[in-house]
């Protein structure tokens, strides 16, 4: 017999908010949380566009031993965790006499591996980098430090599957539950956003230049979008079996009921449209629920020309004159990369909370792809009741995950 | 350097790094057990040596360490070793 799969919890830390309340308020202002850094542009970026996120100071909150295993983006998947499990009323007390486990998305590292090896040049020894460096450095660095802070018990692996990974740690975490083989997991993703992180992302000319107006740079499926702009940060999602969560009278914020996933298995940057619609119909079917019972798609949506508009494409193809609203929320955050799966999932669970679209900012002209939907420049007051939310990365992986209201039948 | 002053330039580097306070740190106290070391600790006790000092050690010197005063004989000892190494 199936569980059915849960939202108990959830925690942000993004350069739109450094928690829920601030992001709820963010996402309804339509607030961007993008600037230009000049020492990427003394560095030798091509583009200096960013989210900005202020690095946090866990003195006092974590001990030294914990806080020196920390990379940048284990630093942000903490403060997430600690709303996530604050939000969904779980203490280390619980933590301590069940099985949760934990699954994040993650894939660099880059900030921990230069840095150690820069001292290592200079230094001509390997034990000058410190007792941290090697636990900052591994991809998995969120979840291990995640699973000794918190004394997790149950799975304990990172998901690395680019701009997806994050979204992939959900549906992981949603077939886990559904199975039997876990009643609660820790799911969500973490990027770092530091100067090391996206160069060779930079070197492919992939971001954009519109660094006179920093705000308006993110610009999803306008037809002026020039490229997309790297952000940051982390999210968490508390996942659990309705049975484990009734039985502990937690406040269920949302239930996933579908989880598709496919490769392209064709060029590794390039998307296609077989790919992701594949991801999408597979979410739907397994859902059960008719496309018209979409209200809201947080969309993929980079604000790159390409992929961009092979996604409108495929969103047409699936939804038709169906036209449920619309938006990416990277107009307003940039691209989170391997947290944005997890981060979109946060913001479109709080617009459904709050009964607000948050708006597609910078839409100011559709192109001819994104003209036959029903993207949201502004923001709309109205109830959501499920929505899809797609995460595409490279190596043309792709998921669409399906939440729903909570209703108890 | 004389012993004392590797005492002055050696004790705030080891309550910032090691987050313990100062009046903690006497010549009798157990090294390992004030500033709780674990084995990963070592290899930041290391660093600061290293950097410090420009001297280089290893984990299996402190084998012989218990008490702050048995450090700082040691870091004397080495430093002067490391003298000697020079004008020889």
């Amino acid at each position: 017999m199936m569980n059915r799969v849960v939202i108990t919890g959830m925690g942000i830390y993004s350069c739109i908010g450094k928690d829920l309340e601030e992001t709820t308020q963010s996402l309804y202002q339509g607030k961007s949380g993008i600037l230009l850094d000049l020492d990427r542009k003394e560095f030798g970026y091509r583009s200096g566009l960013t989210g900005y996120i202020e690095s946090p100071n866990l003195k006092g909150i974590l001990d030294r031993r914990s806080r020196i295993m920390l990379s940048e983006q284990s630093e942000f998947a903490y403060l997430s965790t600690v709303e996530a499990l604050k939000v969904a009323c779980i203490d280390q007390k619980f933590i301590d006499i069940n099985n949760i486990g934990v699954l994040f998305g993650n894939d660099s590292s880059a900030k921990a591996v230069i840095s150690a090896n820069d001292i290592i040049r200079e230094k001509k020894e390997t034990v000058m980098v410190g007792s941290g460096s090697v636990f900052q450095s591994m991809n998995s660095t969120v979840t291990m430090n995640l699973s000794t802070i918190f004394r997790l018990k149950g799975i304990n692996l990172t998901v690395s599957a680019a701009c997806a990974s994050s979204s992939h740690s959900i549906g992981l975490g949603y077939m886990f539950i559904k199975h039997g083989y876990q009643d609660c997991i820790i799911c969500g993703g973490a990027q770092e956003i530091n100067i090391y992180s996206m160069a060779n992302f930079d070197a492919l000319g992939a971001f954009s230049v519109r660094e006179d107006t920093p705000q308006k740079a993110s610009r999803p499926f306008d037809r002026d979008r020039d490229g997309l702009v790297p952000s940051g940060g982390a999210a968490t999602l508390i996942l659990e079996s309705l049975e484990h969560a009734v039985r502990r009278e937690a406040r269920i914020l949302g239930e996933v009921i579908g989880y598709g996933f496919s490769s392209n298995g064709a060029h590794i940057s390039n998307p296609t449209i077989e790919g992701p619609q594949k991801a999408l119909e597979m979410a739907l079917e397994q859902s059960g629920i008719r496309i018209q019972e979409i209200d809201y798609i947080n969309a993929h949506a980079t604000s790159t020309p390409v992929g961009d508009a092979t996604e409108a494409k495929v969103i047409f193809n699936v939804f038709g004159d169906t036209s449920p609203y619309i938006s990416s929320t990277k107009s307003m955050t940039g691209h989170e990369c391997w947290m944005a799966g997890a981060s979109e999932i946060v913001y479109s669970l709080l617009m459904m909370e709050n009964g607000f679209i948050a708006p597609n900012i910078n839409f100011d002209n559709p192109d001819e792809d994104s003209a036959k939907l029903n993207i949201l420049a502004e923001t709309k007051e109205t109830g959501i009741n499920c929505f899809l939310s797609n995460s595409f990365g490279f190596g043309g992986t792709n998921t669409s995950l399906i939440i729903r209201k909570w209703r108890n039948n | 350097m004389t012993k004392t002053e590797i005492i002055e330039k050696i004790i705030p580097f080891l309550v910032e790094e090691f987050e313990v306070e100062v009046d903690l740190i006497k010549p009798e106290a157990n090294l390992h057990e004030t500033l709780q070391l674990d084995s990963l600790d070592y290899i930041d006790l290391i660093v600061i040596i290293e950097s410090s000092f420009n001297i280089n050690v290893t984990y299996e010197d402190f084998q012989n360490i218990k008490s702050f005063d048995d450090f700082y004989c040691f870091l004397d000892s080495k430093m002067n070793t490391s003298q000697t190494s020079i004008t020889n």
